[in-house]
Formats: C-alpha cells, structure tokens, sequence
C-alpha cells in the first residue's frame, strides 16, 4: 500500500469520525466536505480523474454549500439543540450497532482480488473519453433517462421561483 | 509527441505562475483606483512612488501594521480559516491554465502551463466552486448579523450562477470535444487554414459565462454579497488587518484567473493571428531553426495572453466604476429565468449547427 494511499485513508476515516463526533453541526460539515475531497484523492489514485473532478464539482462544491447554506439558516448551537429520549437514543444504538455487525459479517471474509489474471491492466479506464463511450453506448437510454429528469427538476426549480402576475416584488 | 515535462522545468513555471498571479493582483489594486478616477475624471493615488506605483506596497504596510481583530463570540479557528480558504481556493485555479505553448531547449521540452491534465476545464470550474466557502466559513464565523447575510447571499449567488456557467461550458465542450485546456487553445488556431477563436462560434455562450463570471468573481453589479448600503461591509464586516487583505486580494486573483479561462476558452488563448507565416518567415527568410523560431512565437504567444487577460481585468473594473448594483430579487431572477433557459437554448443552438455540420 503506498504512503498517499494511507495518508488519504486516515485523512478520510479522521474527518468521518469529525462528521459524527463534532458537536457543532458547521463544524461537522466541514468534516464532510474533507472527507469527500479524501475520496476524491482515492478516485485519482485509481485512475479515475473525472470520477474525482465531479465528486469534488457536486458533491463538494454544490451540495455541501447547500447544506451548509441551510445548516447557517438554523442556527443550531448547544442552547438551541433538542433533547432526544433516551428510547430513541437505545434505538439509535440498537439500528447502527447490527448495521456495524452486517458490514463486519459481510466483509470479514473478502480477498483483495486486484485485476484480474490474464487482462492487461487498461490505464485510460477511468478517462473522460472511455467513460462518455460506455455511457453513450452501453448505457445510453438510463443516461438519457436520467438526463431528462434533471432538466425536468431544472425547469421545475425555475418556475417555482417565477413571480406570479400581480405578486408584491419583495 | 513530447515527452513528459521534466519535473525540474515544471516546477519553476509552478513557481512563476504563482507569482505572477500574486504579482498581478497586486498591481490590480492599484490599477483599479486609476482606473476609478480615469473613470471619475480625478487624480487618482499619485504620493507613493513615481505615479503612485509603491501604492500596492504601501497599502501592504498598512494592512499588515492593523491591528488583528477578533469579534467577541466569533468562532476563532474558523475565523482565521475562512481568509486562507478564500486565498488558497482564488490561487488553485491557475495552475491548468495554459499560458503559453510548448518551449524546447535541447533535449528538453516543457510546456508553459502549471500542470496538463486531461480535466482542465473540471478542475478550474471545480476549485471555483470551492471559491464560496471561504467566504461562508468567514461571514459564518464572525458572529455578526451583515456577515452572516453576506455569507448566505454569497453562497446562494454562487450556486444560481455556476449552473448557468456550467452550461455555457457545455457549449464550449460539444465543439471542442475535450476538457484539457491546452487542447481547447490549440484548437482553437490551425496551421494553413482560415480558423476562426471560439468567440465567433459561441458568441451567446460567451455573454452568457461573462455574467456568471462577474457573479461568481463578486464584482459590481453582482457584489451582493459585500453591497456596503445595506450590509455594513458583507461578510468581511468584522474582518481587519491583513485577514481583510486576504478577501480583498483573493477576489482580484479571482478576476485575474477567470479573465485567463475567458481568454483561453473563447478568445484563443495563447494563439495570435497569423502566428505560424510569421514562424515560418523566421525560418526561411531569416534562416533560424523551427525550435528557436517556434519558441519565440511561444514567447510571443504568451505575451499576447497576457494582454487579452489584462483587457479583461480593466472591463471589470469598468463595469465596476460604470454599472450600479442588482438589487437581490434581480440578480436571482436574472440568474434562474434569463441566463439558464438562454444557456439550455445556447446548447441546443450548439448541437444543431454541429449537426448541420455549420461549425
């Protein structure tokens, strides 16, 4: 295992502990924005460039802002946070702990495989222009698909935030 | 083919392009004030240094003497942080764009850019994206009313305006066919034929990525997020000494880097008109050799970038000293129902030249 990939591995199971343990929510954002910028290193160490670009485009840059936009809008801080009952506290406790016990049951037993024997390993898979040939062969009508609902939600977005006609202007 | 950069080589145009972003940034702060009393029919800053050069250093001085403020209740930490992410963000854009072709000495080859990566395009559109938090994490974190506003605002101001960026780019990327920036330039200029700038191809994308770069740059008429008449000074209210600087100066290395992508994506980049006749006039008239001759059209080239990019620096500082501010309901609206229908029409526009085979 190379240096970079543990550095990243650490940076990126640290900031995850910072998501959870942080008691202050901005704070625990911010966790998370590294932690997708440790994943993004991950995708550039194996050869996915445009996979970490976009990661870092969407995830990072677009939606995180959001959540943070909305978290700043809240204002929650220590005074202001709500109690939970201890019931659900248990049954917070309960849900994670036997999700821990399937991840470990699931995983304890897997071999690293590496590439497979017998196929060159192909440097340029994660590229941009190998990946738009298989969207844009293999999986062209899910990709359309899902193009159209994105514009749809697009054109949904805008007209909500049209004025009505004879609406006050602010 | 050119064999990988030498690391060596690289890391001096690293070095280079690092300062002379700051260089120029820099000498924006005073340019603006020129500019503005040019502009206002005034003087302008003329005591520091012959025509008031040493202003930059002066302010610099100024900036660094103050003294450091911290807003009681104001998250430390983050406070600091938000300047430097502001700073580091404005600074990491720069290092796909290409400034310059390729210069060969010998044996070695380099290319004048920072790095050349096959996602040019993704990482400058990415780090811009990025640009916001420094501004959030600072208005956040002062701890007062006007920067929170002004953070909030910045935040959804970036948002509304990378979409349509994004998609003014996308019109760029059906013609080229690449996200590496070099290959855009190059494209955009072909030895022996008649090869016209990206600009005439995507005339209505450029206007479109234009806007969204003042937006995005927050500049006048889109500096809501700072919009002094109603939010004291924005998200840098509570902010003095060079922690203020740091804004202040991120936002002209952010103009510097976005009128470099404006210069590469739609006016060419490093290419200038009839730059390969006057290579291969050095080489047949003037009997130089096609690696000297090239690497002067290469220096050339670069100089020729750098006053596309500073043409654009003094058109935001014109539009800065020429247009008033948005209000915010106007700046939304012109975001959401003018600038992304017209940058989806733009891309459909696109495709159906292509398939008409028209560009």
């Amino acid at each position: 295992m190379s240096p970079l990939f543990l550095f990243l591995s650490f940076v990126a199971l640290l900031s995850a502990l910072g998501v959870v343990f942080a008691k202050n929510p901005v704070h625990s954002v911010l966790f998370l924005i590294l932690t997708f910028f440790s994943l993004s290193g991950h995708y550039l160490l194996l050869n996915a460039q445009f996979l970490a670009a976009v990661n870092i485009i969407v995830y990072a840059g677009a939606i995180m802002v959001l959540f943070l936009f909305v978290i700043m809008f809240l204002n929650l801080n220590v005074d202001t946070e709500p109690h939970k009952p201890a019931l659900a506290k248990v049954a917070a406790a309960v849900a994670g702990g036997s999700l821990l016990l399937i991840l470990v049951a699931a995983l304890k037993d897997v071999q690293p495989t590496g590439v497979a024997a017998g196929t060159a390993f192909n440097s340029q898979i994660g590229m941009v222009a190998q990946l738009g040939m298989k969207l844009y062969t293999d999986f062209l009508l899910p990709f359309e698909l899902a193009s159209v609902l994105f514009l749809v939600a697009m054109v949904g977005a805008v007209m909500l935030g049209k004025r009505e006609a004879g609406e006050r202007n602010f | 083919m050119i064999e990988l950069p030498a690391l060596g080589w690289q890391s001096i145009v690293i070095f280079v392009v690092f300062a002379l972003s700051l260089l120029i940034a820099t000498y924006c702060t005073y340019a603006e004030r020129v500019i503005a009393a040019f502009l206002q029919d005034r003087v302008g800053p003329d005591r520091a240094g012959p025509y008031g050069l040493l202003q930059p250093l002066a302010d610099a001085v100024k900036m660094f003497t103050k003294e450091e403020f911290f807003p009681g209740g104001a998250n430390k930490a983050l406070f600091v942080f938000g300047p430097c992410l502001a700073m580091i963000t404005a600074l990491m854009s720069s290092a796909v764009i290409p400034f310059g072709n390729n210069m060969s000495f010998g044996n070695n080859a380099f290319f004048l850019q920072g790095i050349e990566v096959n996602i040019g395009m993704l990482w400058v559109f990415g780090v811009v994206s990025l640009g916001v938090y420094g501004v959030m994490i600072g208005g956040w974190a002062s701890n007062n009313k006007f920067s929170l506003l002004g953070a909030i605002r910045a935040a959804s101001q970036n948002i509304s305006y990378e979409l349509a960026m994004g998609m003014a780019l996308i019109a760029v990327l059906m013609i080229s066919g690449t996200l590496s920036l070099r290959d855009i330039t190059l494209q955009q200029s072909v030895a022996g034929e008649w090869h016209f700038w990206n600009i005439v191809k995507q005339p209505l994308g450029f206007i479109i990525f234009l806007v969204c770069a003042f937006a995005e740059t927050n500049r006048t008429p889109f500096d809501l997020p700072e919009c002094e008449t109603e939010l004291v000074g924005g998200y840098h209210t509570e902010y003095s000494s060079m922690k203020l600087g740091l804004y202040l100066f991120s936002e002209y290395v952010n103009i510097f880097v976005v009128s470099a992508v404006m210069s590469v994506l739609y006016f060419g980049g490093f290419n200038f008109p009839f730059q390969y006749e006057l290579r291969d006039w050095f080489v047949s008239s003037q009997g130089w050799e096609l690696a000297s001759a090239q690497n002067l059209i290469t220096l050339l080239g670069t100089v020729g970038l750098f006053l596309k990019i500073f043409a654009f620096i003094f058109f935001f500082m014109w539009i800065r000293w020429t247009l008033p501010r948005f209000r915010y309901d106007q700046l939304m609206r012109l975001g959401w129902t003018i600038l992304i229908p017209l940058a989806v029409f733009n891309i459909l526009l696109t495709g159906g030249l292509i398939l008409f085979g028209v560009i």
